[in-house]
C-alpha cells in the first residue's frame, strides 16, 4: 500500500542577480524606494515602464530545483535517493518534510512522519544533557511520556551517563553529536525522513548509528533516505531513486541505479566557453570566460593517466579596477565528496594587487600521481576579498582519471585493485633493513 | 488517487495545512518546551538572576516617580505616585518585551525553522508567553509596594485577569506582524526598539491619562496600549482613576483587529519562511 505519493512535483526558485552579490535579504529601503522609481517613471514617461519591467524580469533567474517529480513509495520500503550536488534531494526532502512549500505539484502522505534533516537541531548549548534530550524530543515531535520512556535508552546509547547534568557547552563535539544522534534514532514515527546525518562522529559511532537504522529499518517501517554515502544506501535501502537535474533520473532496485550512477555521471567535458559576455556566469565586476582542462601537452583533455598531471585553466574578465580577485577551484568526486579545494593566491606576482579591468588567465597545475582513479568534476570560481563570490561556474568540465596498470607508476609492481582512496599521491618510503640475520 | 481521504497528509501549494490548528494542538508540548527552555536560559550566567526582571520595572518606576509626581507634579488624585506608576509600568512592560522577543523570535531560532516542521506559531506566541512569566514575577513588587504604602485595593481588581488578556491579545498581535515581517525586512530589527521607546513616552505610563485633554481622548485612545494601562490602573487603584469608556472600547476592537490580522499575515507568510529567512 502506498503511504507517500507524489504527483508532478515542483520547486521553483528566484535566484536575484542583486541578491547574489548584496546579500541574501531583502531592506524594505529597496522595496519602497523600487515602487516610488517605478511610480516616478510611469508618470514621466508610461512606455519606458514597460521597458523596465522587461529588465527587471532579466535580473531575476528562475531555477527548478525540482521540477516534474513522481514517484510512490509503499509501506515498509526503504528508498534511498541519490544524486550529484544539485540534483535537488535535499529540497525534496525538505517539502516531504514540510519546511518549505512545492511550487507545484501535489505529495499525499499516510501516517506519521518524522524527519531528521540534522541532529542537534534546537539543542541550547546552556542547558544540560538532561534537559536538552527533552527539548530535542519535542523538537523532533516526541511526546513527554515517549520521551521518559525512553530516557536510559537515550543515555546509554549516547554513553553519556556521566555528563548528564552538564551543559552542553562544556561536551565535546563528539559527545554532542552522539546525544544528539541519540535522541534522533529513538524516534518511533511510521515515516522516517533521513539527510545525511550518518556522516557524524568517529568510525566506530557511524558503525553503530547505521546499526540502529538498520534495526528501525527492519521493524517495517517506512525510510526514505538521502545520502552521499553509497555503502550506507547499500546496506540500508531496497530500492534507490535516482535525482538529476531536479528530475527523477531512475528508479529501481538499489544495486541497478547505484550502478547507472557509478557509470554515467555527467558525460567528460574538458572546455566550456562563454562567448557572449553578458550570459557568462557571473556578475558586474567579474564574469568567467572560459575553463579548460589541459595535460602535459597543453592540449585539452578528458582522460588523464593517474601518473600525468592536469592543467586547469580559467580564464575570467575583471570588469571593475582595482578588482582583488582570487580564482579558485575545487574537484569533486563521484559521490560529491570534495577532494580538493585551491586558490590562486599563492602565486605571488598578483597576490594583493588589483587588477584592472581586462582578461585574466589563471592556470591550476594539479600535478600527477596524486589524484586516485575515478571520475572527477571541477567546479571554478571567482571572489574577491574579503569572501564575496563573484562568478561560480558548478561542474563546469571533468575528467577520468584512470589507471593504465603499468608497472612503475605509483603502484609499483603491485597488481589487481587499487582500494578507493581519496586520494593517490606517489610518497616517498624509506626502506631498510634493521637487522640481517 | 482514486480515494484521496485515505491519505493523512496533502501538500499542495497554497493550500496551507488543512489542519493547522489541531497541528498547533498537537505541537502544544513544543510550545511548553520552548517557553520553558527560554526561562531556563535567560538568567543563565547572571549572578542576581531572576531578579532582573524585578529590577528593571522597579528602577523604571522610581525615576518616573521622581520626574512626573515629584519634579513635574503631576496629579495623582491622592493614590501614592509609585503604585500609580507601577500599576501601568506592568502591562507596558509586559507589552515592550513581548514585542522585542517575539519579532526577534523567528530569526533567532532560525535553525530550527530550516530543519523541522512545526507550526511557526509557536515561537512568537512561546516568546510572549515567556514576557508572561516575567510579568507576573514583577507583579509580585506591586503586592510589596501595596503592602509598603498601606494600600488596599479596590475590589476591581479581580478584573485584573480580563486587562491581562487584553494586554495579551495586543502583545501577540503586533508581535506575530512583527516577527513575520522582520523575516523578510531585516529593517524591523531597528525599528522594533524605535517603537518600544517611543511607545514608553506616547503610552500613560508616567502619568495618568487623565490629564490629556477631553477632546484627544479618542484620539488618544488609538494606542492600544492606553486602553490597557487606563485598565490595570482602573482595576488596581479603583474609582479615583476613572476609565474613559468610549476609548476603552476603541482599544479592545483595536487589539483584537491587530490579533487577527496578525494571524492572518502571519499564515499567508509562514509557508515561505523556510526559504527566505
Amino acid at each position: 500500500m502506498s503511504v507517500i505519493q507524489v504527483d508532478d512535483l515542483g520547486k521553483k526558485y528566484i535566484i536575484g542577480y542583486q541578491q547574489k552579490t548584496l546579500g541574501k535579504y531583502v531592506a524594505l529601503r529597496d522595496v519602497i524606494a523600487e515602487k516610488a522609481k517605478d511610480a516616478f517613471e510611469f508618470i514621466v514617461n508610461p512606455a519606458a515602464k514597460i521597458r523596465s519591467e522587461s529588465e527587471k524580469r532579466a535580473q531575476f533567474e528562475e531555477f527548478w530545483a525540482l521540477k516534474g517529480v513522481s514517484f510512490g513509495i509503499n509501506e515498509g520500503d526503504k528508498v534511498g535517493i541519490i544524486g550529484r550536488n544539485g540534483a535537488g534531494k535535499s529540497t525534496a526532502l525538505k517539502i516531504l518534510s514540510r519546511i518549505t512549500e512545492p511550487t507545484k505539484g501535489r505529495i499525499s502522505i499516510k501516517g506519521r512522519v518524522a524527519s531528521l534533516l540534522e541532529v542537534g537541531t534546537g539543542f541550547h548549548p546552556e542547558l544540560t544533557g538532561r534537559e536538552n534530550i527533552f527539548l530535542n524530543g519535542a523538537i523532533l515531535g516526541m511526546t513527554n511520556r515517549e520521551i521518559k520512556s525512553k530516557f536510559d535508552e537515550i543515555v546509554a546509547f549516547a554513553e553519556v551517563e556521566r555528563f548528564l547534568d552538564t551543559p552542553v557547552k562544556r561536551y565535546s563535539s563528539g559527545m554532542y553529536v552522539r546525544l544528539a544522534f541519540a535522541v534522533a534514532a529513538h524516534l518511533e514515527p511510521e515515516i522516517l525522513l533521513v539527510d545525511e546525518v550518518l556522516a557524524v562522529g568517529d568510525i566506530q559511532f557511524q558503525k553503530k548509528c547505521l546499526g540502529k537504522m538498520e534495526k528501525v529499518a527492519s521493524e517495517g517501517r517506512t525510510v526514505v533516505f538521502v545520502s552521499h554515502n553509497m555503502e550506507a544506501i547499500q546496506r540500508l535501502c531496497n530500492r534507490v531513486i535516482l535525482l538529476g537535474d531536479g528530475k527523477v533520473v531512475q528508479d529501481g532496485p538499489t544495486a541497478e541505479v547505484i550502478n547507472k550512477y557509478m557509470q554515467t555521471g555527467p558525460s567528460e567535458v574538458g572546455e566550456k566557453v562563454w562567448t557572449d559576455q553578458n550570459k557568462a556566469p557571473g556578475d558586474d565586476s567579474i564574469r568567467i570566460h572560459a575553463v579548460r582542462l589541459k595535460d602535459k601537452y597543453n592540449k585539452v583533455c578528458t582522460n588523464f593517466d593517474v601518473r600525468d598531471p592536469v592543467s586547469i585553466e580559467l580564464d575570467f574578465w575583471v570588469k571593475q579596477s582595482k578588482c582583488f580577485a582570487d580564482a579558485e577551484v575545487i574537484l569533486y568526486d563521484r559521490s560529491g565528496h570534495i577532494i580538493l579545494y585551491s586558490v590562486d593566491n599563492t602565486d605571488s606576482s598578483w597576490k594583493g594587487k588589483g587588477r584592472e579591468p581586462g582578461l585574466y588567465r589563471s592556470v591550476c597545475h594539479v600535478p600527477g600521481d596524486l589524484l586516485n582513479e575515478g571520475a572527477i568534476s571541477v567546479t571554478v570560481a571567482v571572489s574577491t576579498i574579503p569572501h564575496t563570490c563573484h562568478a561560480v561556474a558548478k561542474e563546469a568540465v571533468s575528467f577520468e582519471v584512470s589507471d593504465c596498470m603499468d608497472p612503475g607508476g605509483s603502484r609499483g609492481d603491485v597488481a589487481g585493485v587499487w582500494p578507493t582512496a581519496a586520494v593517490r599521491p606517489r610518497l616517498k618510503w624509506d626502506v631498510s633493513a634493521i637487522e640481517k640475520k | 488517487m482514486k480515494n484521496a481521504d485515505k491519505f493523512d497528509l496533502i501538500i499542495e501549494p497554497g493550500r496551507g495545512i488543512k489542519n493547522y490548528w489541531r497541528d498547533l494542538w498537537k505541537y502544544r508540548e513544543l510550545f511548553y518546551f520552548l517557553a520553558w527552555r527560554d526561562i531556563m536560559v535567560r538568567y543563565k550566567q547572571t549572578v542576581i538572576g531572576v531578579a532582573w526582571s524585578v529590577i528593571r520595572p522597579f528602577l523604571t518606576m522610581v525615576v518616573f516617580t521622581v520626574i512626573f509626581g515629584n519634579l513635574a507634579k503631576l496629579p495623582s488624585n491622592g493614590v501614592p505616585y509609585p503604585i500609580l506608576v507601577f500599576a501601568a509600568m506592568l502591562p507596558w512592560q509586559f507589552f515592550s518585551s513581548s514585542l522585542t522577543e517575539s519579532s526577534g523570535a523567528l530569526l533567532a531560532n532560525s535553525g530550527m525553522l530550516t530543519k523541522i516542521y512545526f507550526p511557526r506559531l509557536i515561537m512568537p506566541s512561546s516568546a510572549v508567553i515567556v514576557c508572561l512569566v516575567d510579568f507576573l514575577i514583577s507583579f509580585c513588587m506591586l503586592i510589596v509596594l501595596m503592602v509598603w504604602f498601606h494600600f488596599i485595593p479596590n475590589w476591581t481588581i479581580i478584573t485584573l485577569p480580563f486587562f491581562l488578556a487584553i494586554a495579551l491579545v495586543t502583545s501577540l498581535g503586533v508581535g506575530l506582524w512583527l516577527s513575520a515581517l522582520n523575516v523578510k525586512y531585516r529593517d524591523f530589527r531597528y525599528i522594533v526598539p524605535f517603537i518600544v521607546q517611543f511607545g514608553l513616552y506616547i503610552s500613560p505610563v508616567g502619568f495618568s491619562s487623565n490629564i490629556v485633554p477631553e477632546q484627544w481622548r479618542l484620539l488618544y485612545s488609538l494606542n492600544p496600549m492606553v486602553g490597557v494601562i487606563d485598565g490595570f490602573r482602573w482595576a488596581i487603584i479603583g474609582n479615583s482613576a476613572s476609565i474613559y469608556w468610549p476609548g476603552f472600547l476603541i482599544s479592545c476592537v483595536l487589539s483584537v483587529l491587530l490579533m487577527s490580522s496578525g494571524i492572518w499575515y502571519f499564515r499567508k507568510m509562514e509557508h515561505s519562511f523556510a526559504d527566505i529567512i
